[in-house]
């Protein structure tokens, strides 16, 4: 395209914009107001989903040594369990360290269980990770049956129902969401639309001597992405702050947990990016599609 | 071989069923100017629309300058009309455009470059003898004018070809004889004109080819010929 088409494209464009100032304000604040839930939404879910991981890739089966075994049983014991299928790495944790793991997650209170110190009821364990989640299962059974193995305990149930909340909560959001974008496109649609049937007999003329449909598109194309994207600028810096408080007031206390947040600036430069490309596509679809049936000359 | 346009059993059937055109075959040479004619309804807007392919033919081929139109791919269309220069009845001007920026506004949209856009605005606004209103709006103007701005409009590409649609229909006597004046040069210069008319006047004292219209048939085809129905 020609720079002097550009710019005749870019003047069209904007003068439009200017002269249904409302009607842009009103489209614009939709995408806003969309954009500002989709963000919160996948702030949230990207979370979430990467809490998930974590724990998907922390499964372990915690082998419970007997308290008779010998050291020299116990090493045999490690290395019949370094042969059992799926088995990926196995970590020896000594009672003394789990009592200490143990007495450190549950933070200030410790005071309590200071004669746990003194008798530690705690066993000895091998700690197995594999290599996927849902592989603990068979490898627990396997691992039952070796001798000197008192108990076998894996994240029955928490693992799962955590990512069936997951799952839940993506799919609803996942409706809610296309449901609101939906929308948008909607009413950028129909803004356009408005500003069409203004300019339609400009466009029929336009037809008429010749112009192609993409020289007639430019303008309502510009259009549509300019909202789109003037529509994502309050969502980018809502994101922004909403995660600033979020990330420094709930990492610490949840790092206590072994909970691990997805960072500040990872997370903010993709969602801004994400929430931009998003509104530019709402916008572009929205205007492309309202001026479709007026090209049908 | 000088065909300008060539229509072979030409059919068009709107979508609610009516057959506006029923076997059309004719030939217009170039550089000929012909009056199409016929009662109301007879199909002559319909004619007139298939030629810069407002509408498809349901059946049948028409050549402009030896290319079949009627399976014309709809990215050539645009293209193809630029070769074609069209007159309404109801002129089809923009009121927030000057009349100079009307005319420059079909160069501007096949993006014709912005000093052969001058020149040749001038040229034609003088061809139509309204170089002294180029900075007036429509709603300023007389109905002729307003039509002379269109025609100026409809041949600043230098089409071939100009299709007219009653285009004194909304316009006087006096008015209207001032249009057929600038018709008339167009086609000295070597433009086929076409033009659907209801003025019994024009035609008789104008003398060209009519083609007679009615029931979507070619019922006449004379040189030189009379309108042919009262008033
Ligand atoms: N868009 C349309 N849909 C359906 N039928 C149509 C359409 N346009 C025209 N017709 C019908 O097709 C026939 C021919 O119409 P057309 O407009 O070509 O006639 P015309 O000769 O131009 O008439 P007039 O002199 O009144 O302008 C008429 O019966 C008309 O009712
Ligand atoms: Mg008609």
């Amino acid at each position: 395209m020609k720079l002097r088409t550009l710019k005749r494209h870019l003047n069209e464009s904007f003068k439009s914009l200017a002269r249904n100032g409302w009607m842009t304000f009103a489209s614009v604040s939709a995408v806003t107001v969309s954009l500002v839930l989709v963000g919160l939404f996948l702030m949230v879910m990207f979370n979430l989903n990467k809490i998930a991981g974590d724990i998907e890739n922390d499964v372990q089966v915690r082998v419970y040594i007997d308290q008779s075994a010998t050291s020299v049983q116990q090493n045999q014991l490690e290395s019949n369990l370094k042969q059992v299928k799926n088995v990926q790495s196995v970590t020896f944790q000594s009672k003394q360290q789990g009592l200490n793991n143990l007495l450190q997650s549950m933070g200030s209170d410790k005071s309590t269980f200071q004669d746990l110190q003194k008798q530690n009821p705690l066993p000895n364990v091998f700690i197995l990770k594999t290599s996927r989640p849902e592989q603990t299962v068979q490898v627990a059974q396997q691992v039952k049956s070796l001798p000197y193995v008192s108990d076998v305990r894996y994240g029955k149930g928490t693992v799962e129902k955590m990512f069936q909340f997951v799952n839940i909560a993506r799919n609803v959001g996942i409706v809610l969401i296309i449901g609101l974008l939906f929308t948008s496109v909607f009413l950028i649609a129909n803004t356009i639309k408005l500003t069409i049937v203004a300019r339609r007999r400009e466009i029929e003329i336009m037809k008429l001597v010749g112009a192609t449909n993409a020289f007639v598109r430019w303008p309502y194309f510009i259009e549509g992405l300019f909202m789109g994207i003037l529509g994502s600028v309050i969502p980018v810096f809502l994101v922004m702050i909403v995660y600033h408080f979020a990330y420094y007031n709930l990492s610490g206390n949840l790092s206590q947990m072994f909970i691990r947040l997805i960072p500040y600036q990872t997370m903010t430069a993709n969602l801004s990016l994400l929430l931009i490309g998003i509104g530019a596509i709402i916008g572009v679809w929205g205007s492309l599609n309202s001026v479709r049936k007026f090209l049908k000359i | 071989m000088d065909d300008m346009i060539l229509m072979q059993n030409v059919w068009k059937a709107y979508s609610n069923g009516v057959m506006a055109l029923n076997g059309i075959d004719l030939s217009v040479k170039q550089g000929e100017f012909v009056y199409i004619v016929g009662p109301s309804g007879a199909g002559k807007s319909t004619f007139i629309k298939m030629i810069f392919r407002e509408l498809k033919p349901t059946r049948g081929k028409i050549f402009i300058n030896h290319k079949n139109i009627a399976t014309l791919r709809e990215r050539q269309v645009p293209y193809f009309r630029r070769k074609i220069g069209v007159v309404f009845q109801d002129f089809r001007l923009l009121p927030k455009l000057t009349v100079y920026e009307n005319v420059a506004f079909a160069l501007e949209v096949i993006e014709e470059n912005p000093k052969a856009i001058k020149k040749r605005v001038m040229e034609v606004l003088d061809l139509v003898g309204l170089k002294h209103k180029l900075r007036s709006f429509p709603d300023q103007l007389s109905g002729g004018e307003q039509q002379r701005v269109s025609i100026a409009r409809s041949i600043c590409n230098r089409p071939p070809v100009l299709i007219a649609d009653e285009p004194t229909g909304n316009l006087d006597p006096e008015t209207s004889w001032q249009i057929m004046d600038v018709f008339t040069r167009i086609n000295e210069q070597g433009t086929t004109v076409v033009m659907a008319t209801h003025n019994k006047d024009i035609v008789n004292r104008i003398r060209h080819r009519v083609i007679a219209l009615e029931g979507g048939m070619v019922v006449r085809d004379e040189q030189e010929g009379e309108y042919g129905y009262e008033a």
